[in-house]
């Protein structure tokens, strides 16, 4: 997504001038995307050179200026609900690099790894749950009925991204465990601080 | 003394090693652990790590090898089978991933269950039960068959029985085990608010996203404390919907 698309969609609802438009931008992401005016503007002017929106004469002249889509830039948007976000080559992602080189290293002690990183994941799991308790969130208003909504649903993919993490580091360790096992546990470095519970008959079986 | 408030579960030592010889399991290992009034511990590890163990442990239900269970500065070890079971009836409640109600009792039935267990005549149990479905918003579900409610609902029901009267410590064994995600998470907002409100809570689950909502989380391996964590990373301050800079 673009800070253009965003804007298209959001000008769906009717005109609205630059920096209405930046502020409900950044609302939406939850601020994790945020824009200064400038931006905004530079942005507003090329979908303006473009056609897909058009100034509007307000009646007061001290107003700022506003804009609404055109047909074309209804057009767009449409196409742009109609399209699925692009999965491309996957982002690089540091922390699975970091296990990556953890397991092939010797001497690394990977468990160790492991938790450090799942303690660090749950604590930002809670700050962002503690957000989602604390209603901190937008208020719902006539305006904008589902401004609630839309910055749960943020916080939500917030949440879900950090639970999986928290689950692929749960699978590392089984899977750490389990080469541990059909290795005989002497080579793995996975086995380096296993506790004697760990060597239980079944273990080793 | 101090100012800090008498944890309301304490666990000093706790080792459970079941079995001898060739077969031994070392269930739990010295485990320390203190969940003050007010506050929500969460108890994670792989299957086999020993959070059933450690619940039950410090709910009474098994007897440790070495070390000390503490319930509201009672030692349990101390007391009296007797003495053990009505203190796990006045002051510890149970949650279990089904829930464990009595189907042929109504919803306030099962919540005053453990009341009248401890000899309370109706007549001072009742108002208790009212009080305890009216904190988990069920008021008007008093007089349901579990089979008549939601599985939420149920388990609401059995969070108002863990808490009735003046018990005090919830322990909750993956609570949110039987429900769907968004009503796993009501359930455990419902338990947060029960803690914010003066209990104290320990919650063995399997999911981070229901033990994000506890203070501290201990994760076990092989019934030993793997890490333990609390405080805050600060992510609140990076992400805001108020982006006046307001609030």
């Amino acid at each position: 997504m673009s800070v253009r698309q965003g804007f298209l969609a959001l000008l769906s609802h009717g005109p609205k001038h630059g920096y209405q438009l930046r502020a409900e931008f950044e609302a939406r992401s939850g601020g994790t995307w945020p824009l200064n005016i400038g931006q905004a503007y530079t942005t507003l002017g090329r979908l303006e050179r473009d056609g897909l929106i058009a100034s509007v004469h307000d009646d007061d002249p001290e107003a700022p200026e506003r804009y609404a889509l055109t047909d074309a830039g209804r057009t767009e948007v449409e196409s742009w609900w109609n399209s699925p976000v692009k999965r491309g080559a996957p982002a690089r992602d540091e922390l699975a690099l970091k296990l990556a080189l953890a397991v092939t290293t010797p001497g690394v002690d990977v468990r160790a790894v492991v938790d450090a990183q799942r303690a660090e994941t749950l604590r930002g799991l809670q700050d962002y749950t503690r957000l989602k308790r604390s209603g901190r969130g937008r208020e719902a208003t006539e305006e904008d009925p589902n401004a609630d909504l839309a910055w749960d649903l943020v916080l939500d993919a917030l949440v879900f991204s950090a639970q999986a993490e928290m689950q692929w580091l749960d699978h590392v360790e089984s899977r750490l465990a389990r080469a541990s096992r059909t290795r005989g546990g002497a080579s793995a470095p996975a086995a380096t601080r296993a506790p004697e519970a760990a060597r239980r008959p079944e273990a080793s079986r | 003394m101090t100012d800090a408030p008498t944890p309301q579960l304490s666990l000093r030592g706790l080792t459970r090693v079941y079995g001898e010889g060739p077969t031994r399991v070392d269930a739990l290992t010295d485990i320390d652990l203190d969940v003050a009034p007010g506050e929500l511990v969460a108890v994670m590890g792989p299957s086999g790590s020993g959070k059933t163990t450690l619940l039950n442990l410090a709910g009474g239900l098994d007897t440790p090898t070495r070390g000390s269970v503490l319930v509201d500065g009672d030692a349990l070890e101390a007391l009296t089978a007797r003495q053990r079971a009505a203190l796990r009836r006045r002051r510890i409640g149970y949650v279990f991933q089904d829930f464990n109600l009595i189907p042929s009792l109504t919803a306030a039935e099962n919540v005053s269950l453990p009341l009248e267990l401890d000899g309370l005549p109706p007549r001072e149990a009742r108002p208790l039960t009212t009080a305890a479905l009216d904190d988990v918003g069920l008021s008007d579900r008093a007089d349901r068959f579990p089979e008549q409610l939601s599985g939420g609902q149920r388990q609401r029901v059995a969070i108002a029985r863990a808490l009735v009267g003046p018990r005090r410590l919830i322990l909750a064994d993956e609570p949110t085990g039987a429900l769907d995600s968004t009503t796993g998470e009501d359930v455990v907002a419902l338990l947060r608010d029960r803690v914010d409100q003066g209990a104290a809570g320990l919650l063995v689950t399997h999911d981070s996203r229901y033990a994000a909502w506890a203070d501290r989380t201990v994760f076990l391996r092989d019934g030993r404390v793997a890490t333990s964590t609390g405080g805050r990373l600060g992510l609140e301050a990076l992400i805001t919907a108020d982006t006046e800079g307001g609030v």
